[in-house]
């Protein structure tokens, strides 16, 4: 009994506790909003700083399309003198000639497309693996451990890589890897050709292998995601029709996928061609097009970081911008494709109907 | 002769997926290998001096990276006061005021931000700031990072508040509440705790980049007073050191890489263990 009294004494406590609180509340609310009737006009809203809040933060939402398009404004303003000066060819001419004033981006952008093909190449199977692994057979706990980890993988500064490229990426290549491709593929009639010539460890396979490793995680965690956004019935049904596990994933749930994978070796992409300091510090930074992968080379983000703080002149600057907003363009396109080819699966789109 | 072909599916179901199995685990145990590599490697050349000392002229054995780490810090502090109230106010914009067709602009926009190559950020902020005024300076290093900063916040802020349950704002707006004041009083703090890790994160991602400092910032070799002359920062000085043909400079490299890649890995470790108990990892 007694204790049933004290409970029932702590309730009647706690009610006019609650009660006291939310009268505290209901007055100050009074106070800050009088009991008017009424629709919640625009006045009303005004009054009561909804306005004034919205147009603020409006504001700053609007200060990153003002970042943005300054962006691209500066870059075009600021590249006019060699757009005006080489227009068109200096995609075409592969001179880089800083005491004559000539300039040509064509081993720049030749070594960006090489070093990022190569990355791909390596990257590309290597994460639909990894992806299909986490999402189709890996138990759910272990899946998301390694995907956690793959996430710290991809939070790993890029220098940190360039580092390691240099110490332990570049003799490898020197000593290992290039005789070993030497003298398997290099016999090989065409594709020999691209593993000829002398071997310093670094070149455009270095630059292409450090940019994998780096690019690889990208790749995993956004096909996870898409993979793990397939139908549970699509697995089903391939399996019920006697396809074996391997069939299943490759022939049904991975074309079903297929726009959110390709949207995310756009991501990788993007990112391989952007990428700066890992590359510059292992492509050997030489201006030249050269058909053998062991070939010293140079890219686009590694000649703007090696020079732009040491060019003189205001045409050596020029362009060395205008291979900025070069830059900015290839990232620019792929990454929107990349956003529509995500967003587009996760919709549900993706399938082929 | 079905029997064959039975064989051969069989085969290399098990083959295929083992390959998967060998894949994932191979990518994952890169991060160990640069781990242990820098574990190793660093460990051994970090001492003391290495917090404390300036870095030595050339030539000369020893000293540290005291600048670097102290201008590291700098720059991060001005990124943070430039970005982070940029992405937390248009973040909020987002979540709780925008229409659906400027919402989708701003959102596609931060996301190009978000994907614009890091140095031709460093390319934006040089233009913008160390051309008017020819010379490299602190204040220009802290503008490029804090660019880089504000496309991160804006998407992980405005992903949390949209986790804050719809309940939380009827019941504010219905004791009377304006919009602005639930937002203030009830929504923010309501998603405080997942908005701040987003911006440690962030903070966390651009500790660790070079590139956009490169010809912002520039880099020092003593220490910089002020906000206005070159400073020195942890990844610029890796990459300078790394590059040099001295000993004793690529052991001071490993010595800052292991310092560098321990606070971004614990600041991500740590961010990413409470969100996953939050159970919201989308987005950041």
């Amino acid at each position: 009994m007694p204790s049933f009294r004290s409970r029932s004494r702590i309730k009647r406590k706690r009610q006019s506790l609650r009660f006291n609180s939310v009268s505290t509340t209901a007055t100050t609310i009074d106070r800050a909003a009088p009991p008017e009737a009424g629709p919640r006009t625009f006045i009303r809203r005004l009054r009561d700083g909804d306005e004034v809040a919205h147009v603020i933060t409006l504001v700053f939402a609007g200060v990153i399309l003002l970042i943005t398009s300054l962006l691209v404004y500066e870059l075009w303003v600021n590249s006019h003198l060699s757009r005006a000066k080489f227009g068109l060819l200096f995609f075409w001419t592969s001179v880089w000639d800083p005491i004559f004033n000539n300039f040509g981006a064509a081993p720049f952008i030749y070594g960006t497309l090489v070093t990022s093909a190569i990355s791909l190449i390596i990257a590309v199977p290597l994460g639909l693996a990894a992806a299909i692994y986490l999402a189709e057979l890996a138990p759910r706990k272990l899946s998301d451990g390694i995907a956690f980890l793959i996430d710290l993988l991809a939070a790993v500064p890029s220098v940190i890589y360039g580092l390691l490229g240099i110490f332990v990426v570049v003799p490898l290549v020197r000593t290992v890897l290039g005789p070993a491709l030497k003298s398997t593929v290099g016999h090989v009639p065409i594709v020999g050709k691209l593993f000829t010539g002398p071997n310093y460890g670094v070149g455009f396979l270095t630059a292409g292998i450090v940019l994998a490793i780096m690019v690889v995680p990208f790749i995993i965690s956004v096909s996870r995601e898409v993979l793990l956004t397939v139908p549970r019935d699509q697995r089903e049904a391939a399996l019920a029709m006697g396809a074996t596990r391997w069939e299943a994933t490759w022939q049904v749930v991975v074309p079903w996928a297929r726009t959110g994978v390709m949207g995310s070796i756009f991501l990788a992409l993007a990112r391989a061609l952007g990428e700066t300091m890992a590359v510059t510090m292992v492509i050997g930074n030489d201006p030249k097009i050269s058909a053998s992968l062991f070939a010293p080379g140079y890219s686009i983000a590694a000649v703007i970081a090696n020079e732009f703080s040491e060019a003189t002149g205001d045409l050596y600057l020029s362009a060395l911008i205008e291979l900025g907003l070069v830059l900015f363009l290839m990232t620019f396109i792929l990454n929107g494709l990349a956003r529509l080819l995500i967003v587009a699966t996760e919709r549900g789109g993706g399938h082929p109907s | 002769m079905s029997n064959v072909r039975l064989v051969w599916r069989k085969s290399l179901n098990v083959v295929m997926l083992t390959l998967t199995g060998v894949a994932a685990f191979g990518v994952v145990s890169i991060l160990f290998l640069i781990l242990g590599y820098l574990i190793w490697n660093g460990g051994r050349s970090l001492n003391w001096d290495f917090f404390t000392q300036l870095p030595k002229p050339v030539g000369e054995t020893g000293g540290g990276m005291a600048n670097a780490i102290v201008g590291s810090l700098k720059l991060l502090f001005l990124a943070a006061i430039m970005g982070l109230p940029i992405g937390l106010m248009a973040g909020v914009y987002l979540a709780e005021f925008s229409g659906k067709a400027l919402s989708f602009v701003v959102r596609y926009t931060a996301d190009l931000l978000n994907g614009v190559p890091s140095i031709v950020i460093g390319i934006f902020a040089y233009t913008l700031v160390v051309l008017p005024v020819k010379h490299f300076s602190a204040l220009a290093g802290g503008v490029a990072l804090g660019m880089m900063v504000i496309p991160i916040t804006v998407r992980s802020t405005e992903e949390f508040l949209r986790a804050v349950p719809g309940s939380l704002r009827e019941g504010a707006m219905a004791l009377g509440a304006s919009k602005w004041r639930t937002i203030a009083t009830v929504v923010l703090p309501a998603a405080s705790g997942g908005i701040i890790t987003g911006m440690l994160l962030a903070l966390a991602r651009v500790a660790g980049e070079t590139a956009p400092l490169l010809f912002t910032a520039f880099g020092n070799r003593f220490w910089s007073p002020g906000w206005n002359q070159p400073i020195a920062s942890l990844p610029r000085m890796i990459y300078d050191y790394a590059i040099a043909p001295y000993d004793d400079w690529h052991r001071q490299a490993w010595a800052a890489g292991l310092v560098l890649l321990g606070l971004v890995l614990l600041a991500n470790v740590g961010c990413r263990l409470v969100l996953n108990r939050r159970g919201m990892t989308r987005g950041v």
